[in-house]
């Protein structure tokens, strides 16, 4: 879903792919910075004890979250210039592609990214010999990571929606709301692999925050109703 | 040493020939370089005031001052288009090299190294290896001055057969020889059973039409396809010849030569963009390769709008017939260049002539026609050892990484991005600039971190199934 949506909205526009790749690159930096502290405490610990490195890990996962935060919010910032930048290019005065378009690229960035890095090595792995969850895990592992790698990028995109928007009108609260909402979804991830517990929630929150970001845009029900009676 | 120039005197050449319309439509664009690379602009803020500012400042000749501005602004609206037309080629070859660095592993396995690299890495201390990788390293980049000299000199004293000769033999090296290599061990990898004969046409066809591509007319496409092809065919054969250390340690030290080598007053890169704009001439064509169609024989640049303005091009181009033949021979030159110099070698060492040449320029080409509206016209050009450089280091990272995808996908981020802002700092300061070192600084940086970093991050995650 993610890569029909990057070919029908952002492959058009020569402007909104830069943004795109922009967009990976910070959610990449991010994850570079976290993972260098993580690897840090890890070296500064005991390889040897099993409750430890997973408090390490589940530390260096909050962190990492804080850290794409901060680094959408630096994104965010740099658009802006850019954006008067844009406006005094342009012939007409106005800009050719709109704050509220350049937060869905750069949510779609991030979420490609992230989503990349989370799977990639999965699909790699997927190709070759073997049985999934011989060892006793959950066989439903390929199937549960493909959901939630989805909706993490739906979530990244929605966010960045969010994100930028409360950044826009200065409602502070909004941005806490996004900052805690990635913080849950990856929080609920730690009860992996029981994973009602994880992906139920993440898709509700990814409801909720589809229909938070619709109403942002400026859609309405009555857009909706129209859009689906139109179709069918 | 990717050049993108827009090298200042050029600038003013092209100014000057502004100014005389006939003069400029009788000199090829080549003159009209005016690199215009206004996509980064559009993306980062300041540079718009500074770059029209700057317009005026550079626009000695007030005449088409307006005119200028007029471009200036809308070259930078189709900024982003000129950035996207380079993206797409650089994944492309990226795409390819990686793709066969996967799936025929003939590239990965170790046959020996080139003479350029006498000192072997499978030594038994790290200091040794250390030591090897660094004299390797030194002595392939003394290889590439000396050739990269050598071709400025050849070049200064306009002895074209020469280069013409060399560029020819090169690129047929390449096209043939290279890619049988190339086809067979394909067919070996998918044991695919094939017979000499239709082995023999096939490459026969591909190499002759590659040869007509690349050094006199063809579709746009087509030549840009092959210039592709050709280049990942070398950072192929990069990544196979080169050991491991001595290749990470080439990637930077080149980067720093090209940098040197560009923007020093006394780089041979530099001198050999000047003196192709004071002869009002093309660079090689087929050490370069140009986002825009300047339906110049040598200049190909891809530039679909270019040839819905056709028109202007067309008119603009067939007063310079004569320029592009000459023009041609003198690009063709360039790629001989290196290919001479191979050809003193063993002939089982690739060729690496494409690199100084190709890294000879990236050139914005703001093929400004006469008129002002033309801002298709303008074209990126980007030399084709960046293409090669960049493409090695991601084949590496590919081949070579315990992060394999994860890493892959950083350094190929990391280069798309050093390359946008390469072209920002383009549209800044319209001169000549290399394209290699920002992108393989990044490129460097990212791999390493990745590799070390990030993936038992990712790997630890991926075994909780934790998500970030």
């Amino acid at each position: 879903p993610a890569l029909g949506l990057f070919l029908f909205t952002i492959a058009r526009d020569p402007l909104r792919i830069i943004i795109l790749i922009a967009g990976a690159f910070f959610w990449l930096v991010s994850l570079l910075l976290s993972s260098l502290i993580w690897f840090i405490a890890v070296k500064a610990s005991d390889p040897q004890d099993e409750p430890l490195q997973k408090g390490l890990l589940i530390f260096g996962v909050m962190f990492s979250v804080l850290l794409q935060e901060a680094f959408r919010f630096l994104y965010y910032k740099l658009l802006r210039k850019a954006i008067e930048g844009l406006v005094a290019l342009s012939e007409d005065g106005c800009s050719p592609i709109s704050i509220q378009q350049m937060a869905y690229v750069a949510g779609v960035g991030f979420g490609l990214m992230s989503g990349a890095f989370s799977m990639i090595n999965l699909l790699a792995d997927a190709l070759g010999p073997g049985t999934v969850g011989i060892h006793g895990d959950s066989q439903l592992y390929f199937l549960t990571s493909a959901f939630m790698t989805m909706v993490l990028i739906f979530l990244h995109t929605f966010w960045g929606i969010l994100f930028f928007h409360g950044c826009e009108h200065r409602r502070w609260w909004e941005i806490t709301a996004v900052v805690v909402m990635h913080l849950a979804v990856s929080g609920s991830t730690f009860c992996n692999p029981l994973y009602v517990g994880s992906l139920v929630p993440s898709y509700l929150l990814m409801a909720a925050a589809a229909a938070w970001a619709y109403s942002l845009s400026g859609g309405s029900t009555q857009n909706l109703r129209r859009f689906l009676l139109c179709k069918f | 040493m990717t050049e993108l120039s827009a090298h200042l005197p050029q600038f003013q050449h092209g100014q000057l020939t502004e100014n005389f319309p006939d003069n400029h439509l009788s000199n090829t664009n080549d003159n009209s370089e005016r690199r215009r690379h206004d996509n980064s602009e559009r993306r980062r803020n300041d540079n718009p005031e500074s770059e029209t500012n700057g317009q005026p400042h550079n626009n000695t000749q007030q005449v088409v001052e307006q005119d200028e501005e007029e471009d200036e602004e809308l070259t930078l609206k189709y900024g982003a288009k000129h950035v996207i037309m380079l993206f797409v080629p650089v994944t492309l070859c990226m795409v390819v090299v990686v793709a066969t660095i996967k799936s025929v592993s003939f590239y990965t396995r170790k046959d020996g190294q080139l003479i350029y690299t006498p000192f072997t890495e499978e030594t038994e201390t790290v200091g040794q290896r250390a030591l090897n990788s660094i004299l390797n390293a030194a002595i392939m980049i003394s290889v590439i001055i000396v050739m990269t000299i050598l071709l400025v000199v050849l070049y200064k004293y306009r002895c074209y057969k020469v280069i013409h000769g060399w560029l020819i033999i090169s690129s047929l090296l390449l096209l043939f020889f290279f890619s049988f290599i190339y086809l067979g061990e394909v067919f070996k990898t998918y044991n695919v059973a094939m017979d000499y004969i239709t082995v023999a046409l096939m490459i026969w066809n591909f190499g002759v039409v590659g040869m007509i591509c690349i050094h006199w007319k063809g579709p746009l496409r087509l030549q840009q396809a092959y210039l592709i092809m050709i280049s990942a065919l070398m950072a192929l054969v990069f990544i196979k010849y080169l050991p491991e250390w001595t290749a990470w340690l080439i990637l930077a030290v080149i980067s720093v030569y090209d940098l040197v080598a560009v923007l020093c007053p006394k780089g041979p890169l530099r001198m050999l963009v000047e003196t192709a704009q004071e002869r009002n001439e093309t660079l090689f064509p087929a050490l370069i390769y140009s986002s825009t169609m300047i339906w110049l024989v040598n200049m190909a640049e891809e530039d679909p709008e270019a040839q819905r303005k056709a028109s202007k091009n067309s008119t603009y181009d067939k007063q310079a017939p004569a320029n592009q033949t000459q023009n041609e021979d003198a690009e063709a030159d360039d790629g001989g260049f290196s290919q001479e110099w191979q050809q003193q070698r063993d002939n089982r060492i690739g060729p690496i002539e494409s690199t100084p040449e190709s890294r000879a320029a990236v050139q914005a080409l703001p093929s400004h026609s006469q008129t002002s509206e033309d801002p298709e016209e303008r074209g990126v050009k980007l030399g084709l050892g960046d293409f090669i450089f960049y493409s090695v280091l991601v084949g590496k990272a590919s081949a070579t990484a315990s992060g394999d995808w994860n890493t892959t996908l950083a350094c190929f981020v990391a280069i798309l991005i050093g390359l946008c802002l390469t072209l920002l700092l383009l549209a800044i300061f319209k001169k000549a600039l290399p394209a290699l070192p920002i992108s393989i600084t990044f490129g460097l940086v990212f791999y390493f971190a990745t590799d070390n970093l990030v993936q038992p991050f990712m790997d630890q995650l991926a075994f909780h199934q934790f998500y970030i």
